[in-house]
C-alpha cells in the first residue's frame, strides 16, 4: 500500500493502525532566510481601544515598528438608519438622521430638510434659515472642541481633553437652552424650526462669544506652541491635494494641504454668501496643518455667529403653508416640554380646520412630490451629503448620506503606511472619524 | 413596504373608473394603508390609486436641458463622441435644477473616465455612490425585464462647481456593473457598501466584501423586498407590531 509522503507528518502502517510522525523545526529551510520575515507582527486594534476614535478596528501589519499595511474594519455601530427612515414620515425622518454623525447633529438636521424642502420646492422664512446658521455654526465649535480634545487625549496631552471638554460644555449649554436637548435635537424641521429661540438665548450666546475665544488663545497657549505636540504632528499622517481628490476627501483635511474648498464658499446655502468670513487653509498636508485650520475655523465660526445674531429680525420660524408646518409651537409646561397650551385651547375651542390639519399632520403627515435630489453641506468633517428620493408618498424612498467621516476613513492606509505605530493614532485622530456617522 | 403584493395588484381599469389616458406610464397602488390581510375594517383597504408616474417615471427632458446643462452635455459628446454618446447615454432628466444621465452599464467606464479627465468637463470628485430600489415604487410595473436597482454616481466638478449626476439600472437578476474604483478610487468603500446594502456587483473592484454588515450575513437588507425586522413590543397591554407591518399611510 502506497501512502502520499506528507513532509511535515509521515506516516506509516503498523498493526495498530495508520502511525504519524510529525516533524518540524525546519522553517527557515522551508520559507528562506528573510530577516524581516520573523519580525513581522499583526496587531489588531479595537474594536474597544481609547485611541480609536470609538468603534473602530484596525488590522495593523508591522514591521518592528514601522508600519507596513493598514486596514481598516468598520459596521460595528450599524444601526440602519438609512433604512429606519423609509419606514416613518418624513417629519419623523429628522429624528433619525440626527443619530448619525452625534457630534454634527443639527448639521444632519439640516442637509436632510434642505432635501425635503427641495423636493417640496419651499424657501423657508429668513428668520429660520438664520438661526439655522446660527446653531450650525455653535454645533461646528462643539464638534471641532471634540475633535481636539480626543485629539489631545489621544497623544497624551490630556489637559488638552479636560479643556476640550469643558470649553465644549458651554456650547452645548447654549444648544440644550435653544433646542431643549443637548444632542440628538430634532431642531431643525422640514419647513423651518421645530421653535423659535427662547428669551433670553440670545444674551448668553453673546456672553459665550465674548468668553470663547480666550478659550481658544488658552488652548494655542496649552498646546500650539508646545514642542512635544508639534514633533507629535508635524509631517505625519501626509496626504497632498492629489491624494485628497482620488481618495474623495474633504473638509479641514483638504483644507489643510491647500485648498480653500468649503462648500459655504462655493456653492453657498442658507444666504452664508452674505456672511463674512475666511476660509482657513494651511500648506503642510499633515496632522499638524489639520489642527491649526480647525483652530482657526472655531474663530471663523464665531464671526458667523455674531453676524446671525446681528441680522435676527423677529419674524415666522416655519413656513406658512399649514399643510406643512408642524402644527404646534413647543413651550415647556409644568410636566416638560410639549404642545403650547395656547394651540391645544385653538385646535379643542376655536378651530375645527385647525384640528383636522393638526390630526392630518401628525397621523398621516405631508407627501412630497416625486422625485430625488442631491443635497451638499459643509459639516464640521466635509461634504455631508443628502440623496433622498422620493415616489410622492408621505414617507421617504430612499435617503442615502454621504457622510464625510465614512469617505475621509478611507485615507487611513495611505496616511499611515510606511510611518510608526504611534503615527497611525495621530493620523487618525487628524481625520477625526465619527463612527456614528461612519456605519449610520 | 410591499405587503400587499406591490405591482401584483393592478385590478381592472374599468373597476377602477379611469381610462388609458389618465393611466399613462403610471401604476396603482392599493389601499390608504400599506397593510392587506389584518382585518382591516375601516374600509380604507379598497381604495384603489393611481400613481402619475412615481418615483421611476420614464420621462425625459429635451435640449436646450438650460443653463450650463448643454455646455456639459456638448463637452461630453465632443469628448466621447456623437456614437458612444448615442449609445451610453439612454436618456437625460434636468428636475429641480439638477441633471440625471442615465447610462447604460457597458459606456459607464468610458464615460467617467472622459467626465474626469476632460479640460472641459473636469469632474474630479466622486461625491457619494449609492443605489436606489425602485420596486413597486409607483411607476410602470418592474418585471425581470425592468431593471429596479439604480447605481447613483454624483460627480462634482471642483474646477466649475458644478455637480451632475449617473444613473445605471440593471436587474436583480444581473446585478453586475463595472467598478469605478480605477478612475475613482474613493468608490472603494462606496461600492462595497452599495454591495453589502443592495447585492450589486461590481465588477473589477479590487475586494467586493461587505463592509457595514457582518460578513456572513445574509440577504441584501436596503433592498425594498428585504424586511425591517423587529419584534412586536407589549407595551400596556397592546401589542404594537415592529414598524414595517404597522398601519401606515401610503
Amino acid at each position: 500500500m502506497t501512502t502520499t509522503q506528507d513532509p511535515y507528518a509521515g506516516s506509516r502502517e503498523t498493526t495498530e493502525g495508520r502511525v504519524y510522525t510529525v516533524t518540524g523545526g525546519d522553517w527557515d529551510a522551508t520559507l528562506g532566510a528573510d530577516p524581516h520575515e520573523n519580525e513581522r507582527l499583526v496587531v489588531n486594534m479595537g474594536p474597544q481601544h481609547p485611541s480609536t476614535h470609538g468603534v473602530l478596528r484596525l488590522v495593523l501589519d508591522l514591521e518592528g515598528e514601522t508600519v507596513t499595511k493598514a486596514r481598516v474594519v468598520i459596521g460595528y455601530l450599524h444601526t440602519g438608519i438609512e433604512k429606519n427612515t423609509e419606514y416613518r414620515n418624513w417629519v419623523q425622518g429628522t429624528t433619525f438622521v440626527t443619530r448619525m454623525d452625534y457630534l454634527a447633529p443639527l448639521f444632519n438636521e439640516a442637509g436632510y430638510c434642505m432635501a425635503v424642502e427641495k423636493l417640496l420646492g419651499i424657501e423657508i422664512p429668513q428668520r429660520a434659515a438664520t438661526i439655522r446658521v446660527l446653531v450650525m455654526e455653535l454645533n461646528r465649535i462643539a464638534s471641532h472642541l471634540v475633535a481636539l480634545a480626543t485629539f489631545g487625549m489621544e497623544m497624551g496631552a490630556l489637559t488638552g481633553m479636560t479643556n476640550g471638554f469643558r470649553e465644549r460644555e458651554m456650547v452645548l449649554d447654549l444648544l440644550e437652552e435653544i433646542t431643549g436637548l443637548r444632542m440628538n435635537h430634532a431642531y431643525i424641521r422640514p419647513g423651518g424650526l421645530a421653535q423659535d429661540l427662547p428669551e433670553g438665548s440670545v444674551e448668553h450666546i453673546r456672553e459665550f462669544l465674548k468668553e470663547m475665544p480666550k478659550r481658544v488663545a488658552d488652548f494655542h497657549r496649552l498646546l500650539t506652541g508646545q514642542p512635544i505636540w508639534q514633533r507629535r504632528l508635524k509631517d505625519v499622517g501626509y496626504l497632498d491635494v492629489t491624494g485628497c481628490l482620488a481618495l474623495g476627501i474633504t473638509g479641514p483635511i483638504l483644507r489643510a494641504a491647500g485648498l480653500p474648498w468649503d462648500l459655504r464658499k462655493v456653492e453657498p446655502y442658507l444666504g452664508y454668501e452674505t456672511y463674512d468670513f475666511e476660509v482657513p487653509t494651511a500648506d503642510t498636508s499633515d496632522a499638524w496643518g489639520r489642527y491649526l485650520v480647525r483652530m482657526s475655523e472655531v474663530n471663523e465660526s464665531l464671526k458667523i455667529i455674531e453676524q446671525a445674531l446681528d441680522r435676527l429680525e423677529p419674524g415666522p420660524v416655519m413656513v406658512e403653508d399649514r399643510k406643512i408646518a408642524w402644527p404646534a409651537q413647543l413651550s415647556l409646561g409644568p410636566d416638560g416640554m410639549g404642545n403650547s397650551h395656547e394651540h391645544v385651547a385653538h385646535i379643542m375651542g376655536q378651530s375645527m380646520e385647525a384640528l383636522i390639519h393638526h390630526f392630518k399632520l401628525v397621523t398621516e403627515g405631508f407627501r412630497v412630490p416625486a422625485g430625488q435630489v442631491y443635497v451638499p453641506i459643509e459639516s464640521p468633517r466635509g461634504e455631508l451629503g443628502y440623496h433622498v428620493v422620493s415616489d410622492g408618498s408621505t414617507r421617504p424612498w430612499r435617503v442615502h448620506v454621504r457622510d464625510p467621516s465614512f469617505v475621509n476613513l478611507q485615507a487611513t492606509a495611505a496616511m499611515s503606511e510606511g510611518g510608526m505605530i504611534a503615527d497611525v493614532i495621530a493620523a487618525i485622530a487628524s481625520i477625526d472619524p465619527v463612527m456614528g456617522g461612519v456605519d449610520r | 413596504m410591499s405587503n400587499d403584493g406591490g405591482s401584483n395588484v393592478v385590478p381592472g381599469r374599468e373597476e377602477a373608473g379611469y381610462d388609458d389616458a389618465t393611466a399613462s406610464g403610471g401604476g396603482f397602488r392599493k389601499g390608504a394603508f400599506g397593510v392587506s390581510g389584518s382585518g382591516d375594517t375601516s374600509g380604507f383597504g379598497g381604495l384603489v390609486r393611481v400613481e402619475p408616474g412615481g418615483a421611476v417615471a420614464l420621462h425625459s427632458t429635451e435640449r436646450p436641458y438650460g443653463g450650463w446643462f448643454d455646455e456639459v452635455t456638448d463637452a461630453l459628446i465632443e469628448a466621447v463622441g456623437q456614437a458612444t454618446y448615442d449609445a451610453a447615454v439612454q436618456r437625460v432628466l434636468v428636475d429641480r435644477g439638477e441633471i440625471t444621465y442615465f447610462v447604460a452599464r457597458e459606456h459607464l467606464l468610458a464615460l467617467v473616465q472622459a467626465l474626469r479627465d476632460d479640460e472641459a468637463l473636469r469632474f474630479e470628485l466622486l461625491s457619494s455612490l449609492s443605489a436606489v430600489d425602485y420596486l413597486d415604487s409607483g411607476g410602470p410595473a418592474v418585471d425581470p425585464g425592468r431593471p429596479r436597482l439604480h447605481v447613483v454616481y454624483h460627480l462634482t466638478s471642483m474646477t466649475y462647481r458644478r455637480r451632475i449626476r449617473l444613473e445605471v439600472a440593471v436587474t436583480a437578476e444581473d446585478p453586475h456593473v463595472p467598478s469605478v474604483t480605477t478612475t475613482y478610487p474613493t468608490a472603494d468603500w462606496h461600492e462595497r457598501e452599495t454591495f453589502d446594502m443592495f447585492g450589486i456587483v461590481f465588477d473589477g473592484h479590487p475586494g467586493l466584501t461587505r463592509i457595514l454588515m457582518p460578513d456572513d450575513w445574509d440577504g441584501f437588507p436596503q433592498r425594498k423586498d428585504y424586511p425591517l425586522g423587529g419584534i412586536p413590543v407589549e407595551y400596556h397591554d397592546a401589542t404594537i407590531p415592529p414598524p414595517d407591518t404597522r398601519r401606515a399611510y401610503r
